[in-house]
């Protein structure tokens, strides 16, 4: 067919400007669904030919979800932010004596999924703080409540620091903490709190926060329990380039044991009110490049989500042909990025992803939490 | 030969290859080809940007253009026009951060004479600063007030200190889309008039393309074609700027914002079929910084200006602000040298930093 021959030839054509960016040994073990080593990711950051990457990554992207992308209709609750890890990247954790300290109740929480039941929302999203003094009980209650409001919804809550939290107040192991979690109404955990494992990050960022290979384990141990989680990286402070790829190395091992990541999120670090504060935000071709590589590198991963939230919804639609796969959702009262200066704008109306997601030459399908699709336009 | 290759090898593309293009080629691909234009052009790798302001010496327009969010009807009281004293503040100030040269562009006014731009001109050119002023639309209009041809009142302007000439006011250079969109203007015909009247009085100008409202892909592609055909008889151009209409606040508010992906295409596709035009520029204005960056893998080579001061895509509700620094911190992390240019794109020395 005439269309499949003009097909073929462009690919020729692209397959010259990977050459010419020395970049066809990588192309070789995409094409042949080879693995790539850390110092390919390495290379591939340090590209200048950021076309060339992002063809390489929507090779992969297409191989593994075609044509598709995902959007959900999601609801996001902050229940507090008072936090003693207090890392030096974020603007939201206070002290719990800070006049800018909030926690809501349980009645606080039920009003916040009451409000909008008008809406047809089918996730929600719920992550806060390491408080000081909230009993295991309230976060049970917490979910329980919205479970009781929202009986069909699928709760997304606590980040595997906050999991391996709650196990501590609760005095129980991992599993039985998980369990009694998915007893109240948890149906799975997002991806935060993973920011680069490197200890040499972490000590001098949020020395205060669950290890690395803690973050792993609780991950782990969730998939063995059949909770799926995501996975996440924040990019763009002090850490180095191979501390991103060790970041990535210890995720897709972690995928090879268990296989229970669905979605991995790179999140670009937003300085503003932050201890960090001097250092300048990610630029659109870093933002584009942490996707791509990580669309390559994480050949194990379902999917890899560019989160308008972090990077604004210009920037995600051409993520979409960088590797991305998810667009996140119709979030709103977002907290923790747009205290740190982000500048995105706070809800996407339906309509409005549809219509991005198609111009940018992609299938729009709202999803439910579990990349089931609910409606495929 | 594929229209990759006749690209590849240098050689032009009719507007039906640019459609076929538009239509049928995915984003890597353009960018590929505009990349391959881009450094055919300008092998160095450079990114180049003028310090400048925009000053806008009116608000007050008899033209009442459907997408424009700026301007003041001469009845409106809220209208006004600059002092001569707000004028020389401005310019200190720009002058003060190493500006070269003013942006000066207002609405068509109802009343004032020629006299009143051209003791404009002469008190501007006091501060000895490079004036890129009056686009087409209001050189056309000067010329319906006072009666003069445009050629006569292209070499009074330039007399009393006009430099060169901005290309906006461009909008889309298609008659059907001008009468559904801005009526009132000068039509597509007079555009090319007066920037072909500058060019061979010898002033340099630049052209716009402001997109994504009623018109075409179609039409898009009428629009570079007459630019295309003036560059090949003047070359006057010295550089080409797209942009996406920026609906919020105008009488096309129910209009879809062109999207990032439409602006990279469009972008790209300008680059390509504008083989005759050495430079084009990213529109950070409306894109903002990310998106202007990833543009220069797009075949964009200029950051366009700093914009000390922007009122017009403001007054559509856009409000990205970028500082010279930022400017230079964007271009070096997409892999380029970041330079101060003139308007005619000669190259300021580097101050020791």
């Amino acid at each position: 067919m005439a269309w499949q021959a003009t097909k073929e030839r462009m690919s020729n054509d692209m397959e010259q400007m990977i050459a010419a960016a020395k970049l066809d040994d990588i192309l070789a073990k995409i094409k042949g669904g080879q693995r790539l080593t850390k110092e390919d990711g390495a290379r591939l950051y340090r590209s200048p030919d950021l076309l060339a990457v992002g063809y390489l990554a929507n090779l992969v992207r297409e191989r593994i979800n075609g044509n598709k992308t995902y959007f959900i209709y999601n609801q996001h609750i902050n229940y507090s932010n008072i936090c003693t890890n207090l890392c030096k990247f974020c603007a939201f954790g206070k002290d719990a004596s800070s006049p800018l300290a909030y926690q809501m109740s349980i009645d606080d929480i039920r009003h916040k999924v009451a409000e909008r039941l008008d809406e047809p929302i089918t996730e929600i999203h719920m992550v806060g703080g390491i408080h000081p003094d909230l009993p295991f009980s309230y976060y049970l209650d917490a979910l329980a409540v919205i479970k009781e409001v929202r009986p069909t919804v699928h709760i997304q809550a606590f980040t595997c620091v906050e999991i391996a939290h709650l196990a501590g107040l609760a005095g129980l192991s991992l599993e039985d903490t998980l369990r009694q979690l998915v007893a109240a109404g948890l149906g799975s955990i997002p991806g935060g709190g993973a920011e680069v494992f490197s200890p040499r990050i972490r000590a001098k960022t949020c020395e205060k926060k669950l290890s690395g290979e803690g973050w792993l384990e609780v991950a782990k141990t969730a998939h063995r329990l059949g909770i799926k989680s995501n996975a996440t990286m924040l990019y763009g402070h002090i850490e180095t380039i191979e501390e991103r790829l060790e970041h990535l190395d210890m995720l897709r091992q972690a995928q090879d044991e268990t296989g229970g990541f669905m979605t991995f999120i790179p999140l670009a670090f937003h300085p503003k009110n932050t201890e960090l504060a001097d250092i300048t935000r990610s630029s659109g071709v870093e933002d584009l490049k942490n996707i791509a590589v990580a669309r390559c590198f994480l050949d194990n991963f379902p999917h890899i989500k560019a989160y308008w939230v972090m990077i604004g919804i210009k920037l995600a639609q051409v993520g979409l042909s960088f590797g991305a796969d998810d667009i996140d959702g119709t979030v709103k009262e977002e907290i923790i990025t747009h205290m740190a200066g982000g500048e995105s704008e706070q809800a996407q109306a339906r309509q409005q992803l549809v219509r991005i997601i198609r111009e940018a030459g992609r299938v729009p399908i709202e999803r439910d939490t579990l990349f089931q699709p609910i409606t495929i336009y | 030969m594929t229209i990759s290759q006749k690209i590849l090898a240098g050689e032009r593309i009719s507007p039906e290859e640019a459609l076929t293009l538009a239509e049928e080629a995915d984003l890597y691909r353009l960018g590929f080809l505009a990349n391959a234009v881009r450094q055919r052009l300008h092998p160095e790798p450079l990114v180049t940007y003028v310090i400048d302001r925009n000053i806008n010496y009116t608000d007050i327009c008899v033209s009442a253009c459907q997408f424009c969010a700026f301007f003041k009807a001469p009845e409106d009281a809220a209208g006004t026009v600059l002092s001569f004293a707000e004028l020389g503040q401005k310019i200190e100030e720009t002058k003060a951060l190493r500006g070269t040269q003013i942006l000066l562009q207002g609405g068509l006014h109802p009343d004032k004479p020629l006299e009143f731009y051209e003791e404009m001109l002469a008190f501007i050119k006091g501060y000895g600063i490079h004036i890129h002023g009056f686009s087409p639309p209001e050189i056309c209009h000067f010329a319906n007030l006072s009666g003069l041809p445009v050629r006569e009142v292209l070499i009074r302007l330039q007399r009393a200190g006009l430099d060169s000439i901005p290309g906006g006011g461009a909008e889309i250079l298609c008659e059907r889309v001008r009468q559904q969109i801005s009526p009132r203007k000068c039509g597509a015909d007079a555009w090319i008039a007066v920037m072909e009247e500058a060019h061979a009085l010898g002033l340099r100008t630049t052209a716009t393309m402001m997109f994504g409202h009623v018109e075409t892909m179609a039409d898009r592609l009428e629009h570079l074609t007459r630019i295309r055909d003036l560059q090949d008889r003047s070359g006057g151009f010295t550089a080409f700027i797209p942009w996406p209409f920026q609906p919020d606040h105008t009488a096309l508010s129910h209009l879809e914002k062109t999207t990032a992906v439409g602006y990279l295409r469009m972008l790209a596709l300008a680059r390509i079929f504008l083989d005759n035009i050495d430079n084009i520029q990213a529109s950070w204005v409306t894109q903002g910084p990310k998106i202007a960056q990833v543009s220069l893998f797009f075949g964009a080579n200029d950051f366009g200006s700093t914009m000390i001061e922007e009122n017009v895509v403001a007054a559509a509700g856009v409000h990205f602000r970028l500082s010279e620094a930022e400017i230079r911190e964007l271009v070096r992390g997409a892999g380029f040298i970041p330079r101060q240019r003139l308007m005619d794109y000669t190259l300021v020395e580097e101050p020791s930093r």
